[in-house]
């Protein structure tokens, strides 16, 4: 499978995950071992969980949606949904399978639109103004809110084409452009120092962790303003997750992002805010210490409690 | 241990019965197409010899005429048959209209290919006024080819992962940016596999040239431009086999052999390439 060309990227990670299975004694390697992260942040040059931040003055609103609703054919999938998405914050969605939070999310960057028989009503605004206008222009707005999907997809191309696949679409990039551009965003994405000798590559080759970063690299090379991660760590090792979730909170600084999970310890772990939902509706939405310690609704208390879903 | 759990026959000989069964069928099944490729070979081996392929007198202009044939008929069905396919699974949406048309397409499938060159002779013969020569025969062995193309071609876009379509678009490409730079790059050795296979069909119709393409001269046997008739191999098969009584019966079989070998040959070549895809990893 491994080349052995690739041996060489693949080494930082290796050594990592290898470390952190020497922490990890006991069988379990769930990812559902958030303090012990925590921990390891502490020491290192990233920002811990907003705990302590969120007190302070909110950050501006980048996404607001109003009374959305979104039908596939006569399902009713999102039901009048109101949430604001803020600058410099994570936001998680999290639910049961099938709630709606990955088709909101798909509202943000018009992705459901490629899904034929789905219709969307309400208002999505960007920077106050609508996304479903008749001016809207998709490729714009594509590039202005990028998505990291489920199932890390990077193309069958190289490594460096992969990166320079969107400014590509764009404009003809002369030779140093497209080096300094590649550079900055896997740089931006974590990724560089395991690759920057193997740029020529087949994207195929690498981990799934680090092709998962690829694409987040891949997202960074158009700047976009928004991130939507569709449970971007959901086919990923407990390592790999690790470096992914490290990696949002280093992006925040500069992003909006906006991530669906699954995993409640995760949004726990690096999310500001929260938002439940159930059977299309947005349940509760504050902030995620709230969410966690002291949830509003019964049944978002329910569900954090692992009684549903 | 048969009588314990009550089987009426102990499975381990049930197991052996079938594998010994479906063996044999399996052989019956390979027998004849070794059986036939060996009998040309047995019947031809008198008359087959590299100065048959290559002489004027031999198989030199069949060969060519059925190469000039089949290149031409790619060269109108690709584009037509690739274009088609890529509409129908990327652009158009789903409803009865595009249920229509690829019921359409599996039944042209299924039309006698004597039709097709009855349908040829009307068309590109006689109304377009080509008479009977290379691009009548080409267009009308396009037609034929064409819903082949068509499914293989859309097979290998369906094969292309909905994730690539996705991550290209959210990165701001248009529709068509993500069909030239992803899927088409993807769905491409697919789709030659399906254009191979195609040519290997349209090498060996004999029907649909019949009125529209083949003719058979000594005289003057290769053709000046698209507008001559050509001599094409299962034509002059057909020819030498049935109204020749004085050809050496054997140059007939070795006859038979090559057009097989060169359909067989396409066949392989198509094969490799779908094996050779098959291994790649997304």
């Amino acid at each position: 499978m491994n080349s052995p060309a690739t041996s060489d990227a693949l080494k930082p990670e290796e050594v990592q995950s290898e470390a952190m299975e020497h922490e990890e004694n006991q069988p379990e390697t769930d990812q559902t071992e958030g303090p012990r992260y925590e921990e390891d942040f502490m020491s290192g040059p990233v920002q811990t969980s907003s705990a302590e931040h969120e007190q302070t003055a909110d950050h501006d609103v980048k996404i607001e949606t109003r009374d959305l609703n979104v039908f596939y054919d006569s399902f009713h999938a999102i039901k009048s949904v109101d949430m604001e998405i803020r600058n410099q914050e994570i936001t998680a969605l999290i639910g049961p399978s099938g709630c709606g939070k990955s088709t909101l999310l798909r509202c943000l960057n018009r992705m459901n639109d490629e899904i034929p028989g789905a219709r969307v009503e309400g208002e999505v605004l960007i920077d106050g103004k609508s996304i479903y206008s008749n001016e809207t222009d998709l490729v714009s707005l594509r590039r202005r809110v990028g998505q990291v999907f489920q199932q890390p997809n990077p193309f069958p191309m190289s490594i460096y084409d992969n990166v320079a696949y969107g400014p590509r679409l764009q404009r003809r990039l002369s030779r140093d452009e497209a080096d300094e551009i590649v550079e900055r965003s896997l740089r931006g994405a974590a990724l560089w120092d395991e690759v920057k000798d193997d740029l020529r590559k087949s994207a195929l080759d690498l981990s799934g962790g680090q092709q998962q970063r690829l694409c987040i690299a891949r997202c960074l090379a158009v700047e976009p303003e928004v991130l939507l991660m569709d449970e971007p760590c959901s086919a990923l090792d407990p390592s790999a997750t690790f470096r992914i979730e490290e990696l949002m909170l280093e992006l925040k600084e500069r992003y909006a992002i906006v991530i669906v999970t699954h995993n409640m310890y995760q949004a726990s772990r690096v999310s500001d805010r929260t938002g439940f939902f159930l059977l299309g509706e947005l349940v509760e939405f504050d902030m995620t210490t709230r969410i966690f310690e002291d949830p509003q609704d019964d049944r978002t208390d329910a569900y954090i409690r692992g009684r549903f879903g | 241990m048969s009588s314990e759990r009550g089987h009426l026959i102990d499975p381990r000989v049930s197991e052996k019965f079938a594998f010994g069964t479906l063996w044999v069928l399996m052989i019956l099944v390979t027998l004849p197409v070794f059986g036939i490729i060996g009998y040309m070979l047995y019947r031809g081996a008198e008359s087959l010899s590299w100065n048959l392929l290559t002489s004027m007198d031999g198989l030199l202009p069949a060969i060519s005429g059925t190469a000039y044939l089949v290149s031409l008929t790619a060269l109108v069905a690709a584009p037509i048959g690739v274009g088609a396919a890529i509409y129908l699974s990327e652009y158009a949406t789903p409803g009865p209209l595009v249920r229509l048309i690829r019921l359409a397409i599996i039944n042209l499938a299924g039309v006698p290919s004597v039709v097709y060159g009855l349908f040829g002779l009307a068309a590109f013969v006689i109304m377009f006024g080509w008479k009977r020569c290379l691009l009548s025969g080409a267009c009308t062995l396009a037609l034929l080819v064409l819903p082949l193309i068509i499914s293989a071609s859309e097979e290998a876009l369906r094969q292309v992962p909905q994730g690539l379509r996705e991550g290209s678009l959210a990165l701001g490409a248009s529709k068509w940016q993500t069909i030239r730079r992803v899927v088409l790059p993807n769905a491409l050795p697919g789709i030659i596999t399906g254009l191979i296979l195609s040519i290997a069909r349209a090498a060996g119709e004999t029907a649909p040239i019949l009125f529209t393409a083949a003719f058979y001269s000594l005289s003057d046997p290769f053709p000046n431009s698209v507008f001559d008739p050509i001599i094409a191999m299962p034509y002059q098969l057909y020819v030498t086999a049935t109204e020749q009584p004085h050809v050496d019966p054997s140059f007939t079989w070795a006859m038979a052999f090559v057009l097989v070998a060169m359909v067989l040959g396409l066949n392989i070549i198509a094969t490799v390439i779908r094996a050779r895809l098959r291994r790649r990893r997304w």
